[in-house]
């Protein structure tokens, strides 16, 4: 391999340094307009008056959009839509839209929007919510019976509280009309998402919408699902005839795109006394909205985890006057895995045995859940390995037992899960004879580095340097991808990028295998290669012929190929997963209640890596959200208002560069021919996967004190 | 067109449980059907639009291309004349705009990011006389004689600045929408340690060492936050800037050249 496995800097880097690159709202448009959302301060009842008049009169005030006057669509199943109804479903729920000249206008203007309501009384105290149970799969073996007779129990709760995506990018769109043509620049993960549901709310077709997202200023699943205000800014832009600008504030972005739902889990473990696991309960809450229902699959990797041969997972859901949650970076896996991960090191401590040696005392060889073999799993070769580079060997077992001076210093492990999956996607490739090069695929890149790896194999399927290739995404004008999400997209729309290169080298011989004197006359597809710009025969490689000149041979001005990858069949015999270890050392101050991860080591088998620089840069992205999770992030609601309370980047703390030290990586590459062509399995959210829980067995081993409620504040060091 | 469509479905590969979990996950179910009946129809025409997106996107229309701010009467009107990035400028800004906001909607200099607009987050960080000022929390009527440098000013033409440079070098972003301002928090950083000037954590009070420890460029970064958390590529970039310290990979094979072998063996 010449491109991928090596590092290579990011192809829009410099793009991103220097300031160039274009993100949601910053597009230059014709005489922009300004919109500014209005949101209701009660979270349930019926909006009894609302007066714009005075808001109207303002210099530069447009358009003022209420539920009153604003285009009314067809609902899709139940998911939010603004200003439809004097409905009242949360707080903080648009409520007008406020369209201005400036900026500074629309804001002040939103201001002067008055609003009566009638209200109701809230629901969003968790511990006082009914919960329903939703369906899951079946319970393995007998759980119940097997945890009862077991000679070792561990019971615990454990909760995590709402957190929000807060990427760094707020939300928002850019739109216009030309005729009955729409553009609509967002902050998307998945332009084609954006694209059907615009096309649904004005009945107008696909083909009309032009939906892009050239850069996207982190997500981590905020921009999954269509957010409402596309549609806002749309509806704006065709009532003002203006191109239309709107972004939600910092503070709106707390309701204006779903959240991580609050989670509560109670973990049952039963083993015999030499840590065989025998029963794994696992059950968990988590909360949704009064509309919509939303499941997350908390319990869903933790079935795969550990050869237990009984197993029950019930998950609840438990509705409240909030807005609905939605997908965050390694959603519902990373929940769980704090629960189960977090018993597993209550067990090891309860059985006195290391723990890894307990994971490995339980390792599944195969997927315990449906008896298939893994693709590939390196899990024993990545707690080798980790442990290694980690010093795991100097750790002494009992807690409070290590120090640094006055700090306690806790060493803690975990495994991180998940699925290696692949969704088909369609890449499009155009050689010109000038030797210039296109690749494109309609998915997106919100930071993990698409750009780059799509690139990447693209000049290693074509023997073309990188620099000499431009690869495309992010509109709706390029061959449909599936949104960036789940960690499938270099599986995804690497495997088609591969593919239609293949069809590209197919087209180009072509060109030239049936002329007589041809250097490749009569060649077979299957003995040919593309390496430094030449397509030449692999088994004589002095029979070569430059591209170019295979194009000019065939009088064509370019060749453009389309292919769209699939998984394979084969795939269905396996159950296809990336795993890792982690391992975390932190330093406790007891006198203060503060702690400090000091050292990360992630050991990561996810199949091949394309770029270990961008890679790297995923897991330590992981980490600091691990470090996120387990010692600062939470949403706090007041329950009397049914309100969200710390809605903003001052009160909802997020990891700072004084919180975060050092991040290593190891990466166990596993050949798996299984999971795709090129055997890549996704990373983004696998990185994250452990580390909340690796952090709270490395705070109980510094101090000897559970924390099973996240996050692990100095309060409750205390 | 049914039958066409279970044909197709059947030879996605998909299992039971990857479809439902691509489903859950949004990125796929309903909607999957309706791609395969599309795939082949899209066009190519907008290969040329792309990558940097210098290119810019114009409404049609006959109202000129300035924002209305440009043509409009003011209520409190504000003219403000100032350097941005060496070049003398001077707008007619309503009094509550914000520096941020001229940057970005007046000048066009959309490179300064609005990330929190209450000063939370430091992506809107610009360089202001010599020092980082938050250009969310300054208004524009205060930066009358200013000499202001955004992330747009600090390249010579295509040399980028040795800041610029060593973000792409040691990958110091992902996203990229932070970097901007940590770009320019980076650079003014530099010349607060030339001054002397203290943080938090700076040890001595007397003579302080030129150089700043990695706590000290640390805790002098942490008023720009960074959601991707590249945090520790962000402070070996600023050291080789500030001490040519370069820094090592903190990535590793363990088994390397195990698939390159294996490949090379089968294609070969």
């Amino acid at each position: 391999m010449r491109y991928i496995g090596k590092e290579m800097s990011r192809v829009d880097g410099v793009a991103k340094v220097t300031g160039r690159a274009k993100y949601a709202v910053e597009y230059k448009v014709n005489n922009p307009a300004y919109g500014y959302i209005v949101q209701s301060t009660v979270a349930k009842g019926r909006i009894s008056k609302i007066d714009t008049s005075k808001a109207e009169k303002l210099p530069g005030v447009l358009k003022i959009l209420t539920h009153q006057n604003a285009l009314k669509v067809e609902e899709e199943g139940r998911q939010f839509r603004a200003l439809q109804s004097d409905n009242v479903l949360f707080c903080g729920q648009p409520v007008a839209l406020v369209v201005a000249d400036t900026f500074e206008q629309a804001r002040y203007a939103a201001n002067l929007v008055e609003i009566e309501y009638a209200k109701e009384e809230p629901s969003t105290d968790f511990s006082a919510t009914p919960r329903v149970q939703t369906r899951g799969p079946a319970p393995r073996g007998k759980p119940a019976e097997e945890f009862a007779n077991s000679p070792v129990k561990i019971e615990a709760e454990y909760s995590i509280p709402i957190e929000h995506h807060n990427p760094m990018e707020p939300h928002g769109a850019t739109a216009f009309w030309e005729g009955e043509k729409l553009t609509v620049f967002d902050k998307s993960q998945g332009v084609y998402g954006v694209r059907g549901h615009l096309a649904r709310s004005f009945n107008i077709p696909e083909g009309n919408i032009n939906v892009r997202s050239l850069f996207v200023g982190g997500a981590f699943g905020s921009s999954l699902n269509v957010n409402y205000y596309p549609f806002l800014a749309a509806l704006a832009a065709r009532e003002v005839k203006r191109p239309v600008k709107l972004s939600l504030t910092r503070r709106q972005m707390f309701t204006g795109h779903g959240y991580r739902p609050y989670t509560a889990q109670k973990v049952s473990i039963g083993a015999d006394e030499s840590g065989k696991l025998r029963s794994i309960i696992h059950e968990a809450s988590t909360n949704t909205s009064s509309y919509e229902e939303f499941a997350e699959g908390t319990t869903r990797f933790g079935r795969t985890l550990y050869e237990c041969p009984n197993y029950d997972s019930p998950y609840y859901l438990l509705k409240t006057d909030l807005p609905t949650p939605t997908w965050m970076r390694a959603p519902g896996a990373v929940s769980g895995a704090f629960a189960i991960e977090s018993a597993i090191d209550e067990l090891a401590y309860e059985l006195k045995i290391d723990p890894v040696e307990l994971r490995l005392i339980n390792y599944a060889e195969k997927d315990p859940e449906t008896g298939k073999p893994f693709s590939s799993k390196a899990l024993r070769e990545c707690f080798t390995a980790g442990a290694k580079k980690f010093g795991w060997e100097k750790r002494k077992f009992a807690p409070r037992s290590m120090r640094d001076g006055d700090l306690f210093v806790g060493w803690g492990t975990a495994v991180g899960t998940w699925g290696a999956f692949q969704a088909p996607a369609t890449a499009k490739i155009r050689v010109r004879n000038d030797g210039s090069l296109l690749v494109g695929s309609g998915t997106t890149d919100i930071g993990p580095g698409t750009y780059t790896v799509c690139t990447i194999i693209a000049a290693e399927a074509l023997g073309i340097e990188p620099k000499k290739i431009e690869f495309v995404l992010g509109d709706t004008e390029l061959p449909k991808a599936p949104s960036q999400g789940g960690s499938i997209t270099t599986a995804s729309v690497g495997s088609a990028v591969y593919g239609a290169a293949g069809e590209v080298r197919r087209k180009l011989l072509g060109l030239v295998d049936k002329k007589e004197g041809s250097p490749l006359f009569g060649a077979a597809f299957e003995d040919t290669e593309l390496v430094d710009g030449m397509l030449r025969l692999k088994s004589d490689t002095s029979k070569s012929m430059r591209i170019v000149d295979a194009l000019k041979e065939g009088g064509v001005e370019y060749v453009e190929v389309e292919y769209q990858s699939r998984p394979s069949a084969e795939r269905q015999n396996y159950t296809t997963m990336a795993h890792g270890a982690q391992f975390v050392e932190v330093k406790v101050d007891e006198s203060l209640g503060i702690i400090k991860a000091t050292r990360v080591v992630e050991a990561t088998a996810c199949g091949r890596i394309i770029n270990p620089l961008t890679s790297h840069s995923q897991e330590m992205g992981g980490v600091v959200w691990g470090i996120g999770m387990a010692l600062h992030e939470a949403t706090e609601i007041d329950h009397r208002y049914g309100k969200m309370m710390t809605t903003n980047l001052a009160d909802y703390h997020v990891p700072v560069s004084a919180d975060v030290f050092s991040v290593e990586t190891d990466f166990v590459e596993e050949k798996d021919e299984i999971v795709n062509e090129l055997g890549i399995k996704g990373m983004g959210e696998l990185c994250l996967v452990g580390i909340p829980a690796a952090i709270a067995n490395a705070v109980y081993h510094a101090t000897g004190k559970r924390v099973r409620d996240l996050p692990i504040t100095p309060d409750k060091l205390l | 067109m049914t039958d066409h469509f279970e044909d197709l479905h059947d030879a996605e590969g998909l299992t039971a449980d990857e479809e439902k979990l691509l489903d859950e996950l949004g990125l796929e179910g309903e909607s999957r059907r309706r791609f395969l009946g599309q795939v082949g129809a899209a066009g190519f025409s907008v290969f040329a639009l792309q990558l940097i997106a210098e290119r810019e996107a114009h409404a049609a229309g006959e109202v000129p291309l300035e924002p209305a701010a440009e043509r409009l009467p003011l209520e409190n009107a504000v003219k403000v004349a100032f350097k941005v990035n060496g070049e003398q400028r001077s707008v007619t800004v309503d009094s509550r705009t914000t520096l941020l906001d001229t940057l970005r909607e007046r000048l066009d200099l959309t490179g300064s990011k609005k990330g929190c607009d209450h000063g939370q987050c430091g992506a809107c960080t610009v360089i202001a006389d010599g020092r980082r000022v938050l250009s969310c929390l300054t208004l524009a009527a205060a930066c009358e004689g200013k000499d202001v440098t955004t992330i747009e000013g600090l390249a010579k033409g295509e040399t980028l600045h040795p800041m610029q440079d060593a973000f792409v070098k040691y990958d110091a972003f992902q996203c990229g929408y932070c970097t901007p301002g940590q770009i320019c928090s980076a650079v003014a950083l530099l010349d607060e340690a030339k001054r002397g000037e203290a943080s938090y954590v700076t040890e001595t009070t007397g003579n302080r060492p030129a150089k700043l420890s990695d706590d000290d460029i640390r805790e002098r970064m942490s008023g720009n936050i960074c959601r991707c958390g590249a945090y520790p590529n962000i402070l070996k970039a600023i050291k080789e800037v500030h001490k040519g310290e370069e820094t090592a990979a903190t990535w590793n094979f363990a088994k390397p050249g195990l698939l390159d072998k294996e490949v090379d063996d089968e294609t070969v």
